[in-house]
């Protein structure tokens, strides 16, 4: 297992009034994202617990497309993954952000 | 997929979802009154396993399972749902403590029924002892629920079918609904095949597998009472019907169940197959039973009528 950790500075607020929703299922070549609503405004952080060792990298450029495209301020996520390729990743990651953003708790 | 989402009633949309392809969360959502869903021990809370960071292997947030309570038509209900996918659904020592809780929660209030869908391969080896308590405790749990005026009823339709101790549990609900994917047994194809030889049974054939343990099978022995097509609405009508049908139990309900068992077991003990069963039970066209489609697999089962209603 190898552990990374992203912070990054963000322009906006995510929308919505959610405080926390979870997408995904921890399985092979899948991930469960668990997004939570308890920083300030401008900040966002991304910690992740992955299977498959090594590839920093990638996660850097994956979670920094993915802040740029939806400035997701305010936010924590927190991911288990269970070697997800990046294209699914980037679909949770959407997904997490669509959902904490929909009306309800 | 014809019409936007937002179209769709959730009846709809229920109806339109297989159950065994849904993970443990849309299952809840859509078996469930629409935004009814109130989680326990949430994800939120990181509650994860404490043994599979020493295999080094990732854990998961609500460890495999949801527990919770919603309504039901309007009545409240406890939930569990196991996530069929995260390390095949085991049980480990946090995933049975979420429902050995939920079991005892339901004791406590007495008239709150308890909806358990299973799907499980058994205990998570990594746990061993943790898990093989976890599925004792749990047993007690339900039987303990059960004698304070509880129902406890299982729906089985997941990947992982429902195995090993989750077998033994199923085995001591009030009720079990199944449908066609879904398998129950407590030693699994390949453990059968390890143990006893491929000549016992042939864990790679498929059509073998599915009329010994699975769901149509269950149903014509009266192991589950109701039989559900592959999608969350048809659950949703089987969990109302059965916690309908279910009686008081007690003593006597127990003794009708050993009978019960009894006679299954003088009855058919000597076929090979479950063709030979199901011959015996009088369906002409026995080798035709795998590929009925469910509405007439459905009036087969009623007509042969063999529920265990009385007993269990």
């Amino acid at each position: 297992m190898e552990d990374l950790s992203f912070r990054h500075q963000v322009r906006a607020r995510a929308g919505g009034a959610r405080q926390s929703a979870i997408v995904g299922v921890v399985a092979s070549g899948n991930l469960e994202v668990l997004v939570e609503r308890v920083l300030p405004d401008v900040e966002c952080s991304v910690d992740i617990k992955t299977a498959a060792v090594g590839f920093g990298e990638v996660w850097r450029a994956v979670i920094g497309d993915f802040v740029e495209r939806h400035s997701p301020g305010g936010l924590r996520f927190s991911i288990n993954d269970g070697g997800a390729r990046p294209d699914t990743v980037s679909l949770r990651l959407a997904q997490a952000v669509r959902l904490i953003a929909e009306e309800g708790r | 997929m014809t019409a936007p989402l937002k179209d769709l009633s959730p009846a709809e949309r229920a109806r339109g979802t297989s159950f065994y392809e849904a993970s443990a969360r849309t299952r809840l959502e859509l078996l469930l009154d629409a935004g009814s869903f109130v989680e326990f021990v949430g994800p939120e809370q990181r509650e994860v396993s404490p043994h599979l960071k020493i295999f080094d292997l990732p854990e998961q947030f609500d460890d495999g399972i949801v527990v919770g309570h919603g309504r039901l038509d309007g009545s409240k209900v406890f939930v569990a749902a196991q996530e069929g996918r995260f390390m095949g659904g085991a049980f480990g020592e946090v995933h049975g403590a979420k429902l050995t809780g939920l079991l005892r929660a339901a004791r406590e209030i007495g008239s709150v029924p308890v909806l358990i869908l299973f799907d499980t391969g058994g205990v998570r080896l990594q746990e061993a002892n943790a898990g093989e308590l976890a599925i004792a405790e749990i047993m007690r749990a339900v039987m303990e629920a059960r004698a304070a005026g509880v129902k406890v009823v299982g729906l089985i339709g997941g990947r992982s079918g429902c195995y090993g101790g989750g077998g033994l549990i199923a085995g001591c609900c009030s009720a079990l609904a199944v449908s066609e994917p879904g398998r129950i047994a407590v030693s699994g194809p390949e453990v059968i095949e390890t143990n006893r030889g491929v000549e016992e049974f042939d864990s790679r054939d498929r059509a073998l597998v599915w009329r010994t343990m699975g769901g149509k099978h269950r149903r014509l022995l009266g192991a589950a009472d109701v039989f559900a097509d592959d999608n969350v609405q048809a659950f949703r009508e089987a969990s109302l019907e059965l916690l309908g049908l279910v009686g008081p139990f007690g003593l006597d309900r127990l003794k009708a169940e050993q009978q019960r068992l009894a006679d299954r077991l003088r009855r058919f003990g000597a076929c090979a197959d479950a063709v030979d069963i199901w011959t015996a039970d009088g369906i002409a066209d026995a080798r035709a039973v795998p590929e009925l489609p469910a509405d007439q697999f459905i009036a087969l089962a009623n007509r042969i009528g063999r529920t265990s209603r009385d007993a269990r």
